[in-house]
């Protein structure tokens, strides 16, 4: 390879034997995880405590990361979710007056291991070509076929469930900010902070149910509606965890909403098939086009895994949302009960913002199957809001 | 929604003359515009008077008019063509006024010519400050507090309001800042607001509260007919707010700012796009930012694209100009695919992977008593934009292009640091400050402190912090003892190899470019080059648009084709303009047609060959030796084409010579001897053709010998300068110790002209093509105004109109004989003085010149186009060479006049004009003719 440096205190080795040889950023020692890329050029925290990207090794593919430093508002749950930090410039000094840590100091606090100034456009054409795979970032002293074999025998996330790691050990309530119209249960996946946020702003008392809660639990709750959240691994692996809460809510009649782990979650339920992606969409650039208005959202996606299209969808659901880059399914309305989902991250954070009313979508549903108020909410129809008409 | 069918013809207005804050920036969008149209099946008609313009070529339009940018040329055109509809964005605040007047009259409405590309009431919205302001106020974004004045006594009672100075004037309607400025003092108050009224054509001014020193920064947007917007592209000014943003060094994306922060703007700046009218096209939206609580405001919004949208498209890939015309003619973005990727979608947001720094090019040097501190009217004449992995390789590569003679920031061994000089250069906004904060932080100055002074953000100055950290740790390490990693580090932080070599000698042996560039090439250090794509890899891309940076993959794919390079004319400065990017576009296009691989390299975004589309291989990278040699190394092309970028390019031609690359056209042994005015004339007299007596000086003393001898007034010139860099009159002898003080310590490398100045002569600029046979004669101009006024800046005339035809023969046996004895293969220009029958050479010039594109629009015929075939071997005789000039064509400089209100206009030897338009006359009578000849004597100056 060309101009490599002779010395070297870190080194990533992918599981297909390719090595980079860089410099070790954070604290020291061997992690590994599947790698793969974002595309994103700000919210590099927001990114690396997003749930869903647990045990990842994540790329950015922005060469400078760490200039604004980090603040601790900005992190989407409570520990940093990637498992190791792969860039191509580390910025010690930041610049932000509402920082309140440097890069270097928050990856000591959160135990966090990197390599930086390798070159991070080679490793991720590499990836596109050659599809996402695992991979070690090591600071020790061992052979890089030791690194190249441990990358090998690292899971596949394929299979793996993951939610586990990071749903919460307890059930916990958030209320609404100024007045409660409707008590929603959400599953929390490793739900982000902005999704609370974004449903509690809209009148939703919230309580958080770990993944595994069984369902007597939510239904004693009495709950107007279910949230599926995000989160990380294979949703064939997490499915059986949402199957009784999502069978009974589609019984009750109670509105549903899911996105990203929650989207597949609740597609899986209806006899769908959901695939592992060939590269996956990391960034905050994904165009998505509305299809009943025709509006294009750009949106934040983080997703490995897709709703596959075939001729079952027809039947069970309406394909309201396509990826305009390659057409996938972005966004799914269901057929036999209220209830709709979102592949991408409409909470966005990091990211734009134009697809916020999809949580208006989700309080107009509740609205609407909630015989105490006819006059559904005060929420907007999908129909006529801009799709990406800032909040 | 499908392009609409019920328009067929388009109009577009180009923007005329290049001016300060509108330079090439829009024959690159017209261009672009032009071509998306005709794809899509449109006839279009265009009128522009700038003749040194590709869009104004005639492959470009259906119909094209060289024509004064008036209300009565367009309604001519109108007349005659009949267009369905106009797209007034593609030609900056000239195109758009002159629409927007024509609407106001309700031409267009009259004609049922449709307007597109923007909503002309909005423009009304955006131009005029309080309506903006409403319009703003009624969407919930903050502005600065502000009110427009119409007279003096308006503005002091605003300026009370504000609660006193400082203050910031904007004029409405005026071209780049035209007018404003931060005012201090109440003196400057009554100036600036009377020559603000003046100068703004509604006469009003907006007196607005000062934000000097906040963050500034600019989104470039798009919008479609179903009101889907994107962002193409952010970018940071590192000036913080009081600095015009054409005059800022700007870096793109964003560096400093969260994502929060970030999507604030995005929020702010899609709502105000949408709150202007309805319009699909291009805008640009440009904002402050509290450093210190986040506070945002908007400072403007321009509903076209404009100079910062070229520079998005050339930083992210993304073609602007030419999405914004699809767009104008009804699709919407999600129809139209990302023409880089050609595989995802052009509705999208461009992501980067590596850093922009685009950095202004200034020519204070041609006014002498201009105020040289950067305010909120622009004074750039130009800019240079470079891409690197990382800021630090950006902002050294940037200095690298600049062409100001220096190989980075800073680091060349170009000046002795003084402090006081360096305090005072920060302390004021001067062009130079990242070099200045640079000197400081190498005198020991902390981040803090110069925080503290300048207001720029700390990253900024921790970035160039790393690069000084990075010199200390050099100097004082030799050659020797450097290690591998250690010249990687550097390389990689855009360090260049003269640079290196100055650190490397800084401990004591002397070390040599070369010496640096051998042992990194033995090292195994050499660059690779990085595909510019507009998604950060995620997506496959077909674009041969490529950078150079110290990283591990080389994406450029180097063919079996044989190649030709081409080297581009940088950045924009007075004498080397958009001129030689049309004759490098030509030569790009030559070379292709005769069956090479065109490469092109140029590091000017403005430029329409920069655009991805043009060459069969772009490199974005400086015209500076060692960026150059890389890719030569790598592409090993047959050879370079050096004579179509002006002075830049042939600079570098003796060393491509001595690396032993072969040059197309003339041997570079001629071309270099025509800058050596001893052995030119020594040439001449054996050829017995006349030349002013002269001498050649090194030292005042010399000068003064040799102007005693040949007599006063005398002409003073330095070699190897183009635009008459430096050139003077002098009609004592105190006049000349004074000037050759001034050129000895501007160009200490080069020896100097005296030159008899010969009064009251004709000058004569005579263009040619020979190709070893045949001499073709592109055209021969004669200048209104009297030799000593530079070619550039005068009104030139072709055909010529008081020659004697006996003049006329000595002049085609002169060039004819001139061609022959320097075995002349492409152009040669050669500049005469005809004083009564007396033929006299000036100068000599085997290269593409300013006039070539001129004269091309003149005769209708492909002037550079036939200069650079016959440079790759082609004969003439191959070609039409058939002129339809009918008439005479004039050419007409245009100044800055207006810019540098402390500097008086005179003309003399040194070019000042930053463009020109062309005019076609059918007699004398013309007020074109008859106005330029009644003032020609009066600005002659020194």
């Amino acid at each position: 390879m060309n101009n490599t440096p002779k010395l070297y205190s870190a080194r990533l080795a992918l599981s297909d034997g390719l090595i980079f040889y860089g410099h070790a950023i954070g604290v020291p020692g061997t992690v590994g995880g599947e790698c793969c890329f974002n595309t994103s050029m700000t919210g590099y925290q927001e990114i690396f405590t997003d749930p869903s990207y647990y045990g990842q090794l994540m790329v950015m593919t922005y060469p400078h990361i760490g200039n604004y430093g980090t603040a601790s508002q900005d992190d989407e749950a409570s520990n940093v979710m990637i498992s190791g930090l792969i860039i191509r410039s580390f910025t010690e000094r930041y610049s932000n007056p509402s920082a309140d840590a440097s890069l270097r100091d928050y990856m000591e606090t959160h135990q966090l291991t990197g390599i930086q100034g390798i070159d991070t456009r080679q490793l991720v054409k590499h990836i596109r070509e050659k599809g996402v795979m695992n991979a070690v970032i090591s600071t020790e002293d061992v052979t890089d076929e030791e690194l190249v074999s441990k990358a090998k025998q690292w899971p596949s996330m394929a299979g793996l469930e993951l939610s586990q790691h990071v749903t919460r050990q307890e059930a916990q309530s958030f209320p609404a900010e100024g007045d409660s119209k409707y008590k929603v249960a959400v599953m929390d996946y490793g739900i982000k902070k902005t999704i609370l946020e974004q449903l509690r702003s809209r009148g939703c008392s919230l309580r958080l149910f770990p993944a595994q809660t069984p369902l007597e639990e939510v239904q004693a709750w009495s709950p107007d509606g279910v949230f599926l959240s995000n989160g990380p691994g294979d949703p064939n692996a997490t499915a059986p965890f949402a199957a009784p809460i999502l069978e009974w809510a589609k019984k009750e009649k109670k509105p549903l909403f899911g996105i990203c782990l929650g989207h597949q979650l609740m597609a899986l339920s209806e006899g769908c098939s959901v695939d592992k992606m060939f590269v996956g969409h990391r960034g905050a650039n994904q165009p998505v086009q509305n299809l009943s208005t025709k509006l294009v959202e750009i949106t934040t996606q983080n997703h490995g895994f897709a709703v596959k299209e075939d001729e079952h969808i027809e039947r069970v659901a309406t394909v309201t949302h396509k990826n305009l880059n390659d057409g996938s399914i972005e966004g799914l309305r269901f057929k036999e009960f209220t209830g709709f989902c979102i592949q991408y991250h409409p909470e966005a954070s990091p990211g734009p913002h134009d697809s916020r009313y999809l949580f208006d979508e989700f309080v107009k549903d509740l609205a609407a199957a909630d015989p105490s108020s006819a006059s559904g909410g005060s929420s907007a129809s999908l129909s006529s809001v801009a799709s990406n008409a800032p909040h | 929604m499908p392009k609409r069918d019920d328009i067929h013809k388009i109009l577009i207005i180009g923007s005329g003359p290049i001016v300060i804050g509108q330079a090439c920036e829009f024959d690159y969008s017209g261009t672009q515009a032009c071509k998306s149209l005709r794809e899509e099946g449109y006839k279009v008609v265009l009128i522009n008077s700038n003749p040194a313009t590709i869009m104004t070529d005639p492959m470009m339009a259906d119909a094209i008019y060289l024509q004064p940018l008036t209300p009565a040329s367009i309604k001519e055109i109108v007349d005659k063509e009949r267009p369905d509809a106009v797209l007034p964005t593609m030609g900056g605040q000239t195109a758009l006024n002159l629409a927007r007047e024509l609407y106001l009259d309700g031409y267009w409405e009259k004609e049922n010519i449709a307007v597109i590309g923007v909503d002309m009431d909005a423009v009304n919205i955006t131009e005029d400050r309080q309506l903006f302001r409403n319009l703003m106020e009624d969407i919930g974004i903050t502005q600065c507090r502000s009110r427009t004045a119409e007279s003096l006594l308006d503005a002091k009672e605003i300026v009370e309001e504000l609660g006193g100075l400082p203050i910031v004037i904007r004029p409405s309607f005026t071209l780049g800042g035209s007018g404003g400025g931060i005012v201090w003092t109440a003196d400057e108050l009554e100036r600036k607001v009377l020559r603000g009224l003046e100068l703004s054509p509604v006469h009003q001014v907006l007196i607005e509260e000062s934000i000097v020193g906040w963050k500034e920064y600019e989104l470039e947007l798009l919008r479609d007919a179903n009101d889907n917007v994107v962002i193409i592209c952010s970018i940071e000014n590192v000036d913080p707010m009081g600095v015009h943003t054409g005059d800022s060094v700007t870096v793109a994306p964003t560096q400093t700012l969260p994502d929060k922060t970030y999507q604030r703007l995005r929020d702010a700046a899609i709502r105000m796009m949408r709150s202007i009218g309805t319009f699909a096209g291009g805008c640009n939206v440009q904002f402050a930012v509290s450093p210190d609580n986040e506070t945002l405001v908007a400072i403007e919004i321009n509903p076209r694209v404009s100079r910062s949208s070229a520079l998005a498209s050339k930083a992210t890939g993304y073609p602007i100009a030419k999405i914004a015309t699809k767009l104008a003619i009804g699709y919407t973005l999600d129809e139209l695919p990302n023409p880089i990727t050609g595989v995802s979608s052009a509705c999208f947001e461009p992501s980067i992977d590596y850093v922009v720094v685009k950095s202004p090019r200034f020519n204070f040097d041609k006014f002498p008593g201009v105020d040289e501190t950067l305010s909120t009217q622009m004074k750039a004449v130009g800019e240079a934009m470079a891409i690197g992995r990382t800021f630090t390789e950006a902002l050294n590569k940037a200095w690298q292009s600049l062409e100001i003679g220096r190989s980075g920031l800073g680091a060349d061994g170009y000046e002795e640091l003084d402090p006081r000089e360096v305090s005072h250069r920060l302390k004021h906004p001067y062009w130079d400050r990242t070099l200045q904060i640079r000197n400081a932080l190498k005198l020991g100055a902390s981040v803090e402190e110069i925080q503290d002074i300048t207001k720029f953000d700390p990253w900024f100055i921790s970035q160039i912090q790393l690069l000084v950290t990075l010199e200390n740790q050099a100097e004082g390490k030799t050659l020797e003892a450097i290690t591998v990693d250690e010249l990687l580090e550097l390389k990689r932080h855009g360090f260049s190899d003269v640079q290196i070599a100055w650190l490397l000698s800084q401990g004591g042996e002397t070390v040599s470019e070369d010496q640096v560039r051998e042992k990194r090439k033995s090292s195994g250090l050499k660059p690779v080059f990085k595909m510019v794509d507009t998604c950060a890899g995620e997506f496959p891309a077909q674009t041969p648009y490529y950078y150079s940076t110290y990283e591990g993959e080389n994406e450029s794919i180097k063919t079996d084709r044989e190649k030709v390079v081409i080297l581009g004319s940088g950045p924009n400065r007075i004498g080397q303009g958009i001129e030689f990017d049309y004759s490098c576009v030509h030569a790009v296009l030559a070379a292709k047609e005769m069956g090479y691989e065109a490469i092109m390299i140029n590091c000017n975004p403005e430029t329409v060959s920069t655009d991805f589309d043009v060459a069969d291989k772009l490199y974005f990278e400086p015209i500076y030796w060692e960026r150059v040699m890389d890719i030569i190394d790598f592409e090993q092309p047959k050879g370079v084409i050096l004579q179509v970028g002006g002075q830049t390019a042939l600079k570098l031609g003796k060393r491509f010579k001595e690396a032993g690359i072969h040059i197309f056209g003339t041997e570079f042994e001629w071309i270099d001897f025509a800058e050596d005015r001893g052995e030119f004339t020594k040439f001449l007299t054996q050829l017995d053709i006349p030349f002013p007596k002269y001498g050649t000086a090194r030292t005042v003393d010399d000068a003064l010998a040799i102007a005693d001898d040949i007599g006063y007034p005398v002409l003073i010139r330095p070699s190897y300068v183009l635009g008459g860099q430096g050139m003077r009159i002098a009609v004592k002898e105190d006049e000349l110790r004074s000037y050759v003080d001034t050129i000895l310590k501007t160009h200490p490398e080069n020896d100097f002209l005296i030159d008899r100045y010969l009064e009251q002569a004709v000058e004569i600029d005579f263009d040619s093509v020979f190709d070893g046979e045949s001499l073709h004669e592109s055209g021969i101009m004669q200048h209104i105004e009297p030799a000593g006024v530079h070619s550039g800046d005068s009104t030139a005339v072709i055909p010529t109109y008081t020659l004697s035809d006996d003049v006329l023969a000595t002049l085609r046996d002169y060039q004819e004989r001139i061609a022959k004895a320097m075995n002349i293969v492409g152009f040669l220009n050669v500049q005469y003085a005809v004083k009564g029958d007396n033929v006299y050479v000036l100068e000599a010039n085997p290269r593409s010149t300013r006039t070539i594109p001129f004269l091309a629009k003149a005769h209708d015929r492909p002037e550079a186009m036939v200069g650079v075939k016959v440079m790759l071997g082609a004969k003439l005789e191959e070609f039409d060479l058939d002129s339809k000039l009918v008439g005479w064509a004039i050419k007409e400089p245009v100044f800055p006049f207006e810019k540098f209100p402390e500097v008086k206009k005179e003309l003399g030897p040194e070019m000042k004009s930053t463009g020109e338009s062309i005019y076609f006359m059918d007699n004398f009578d013309d007020e074109h003719f008859r106005k330029p000849y009644e003032f020609k004597n009066l600005y002659l100056s020194k």
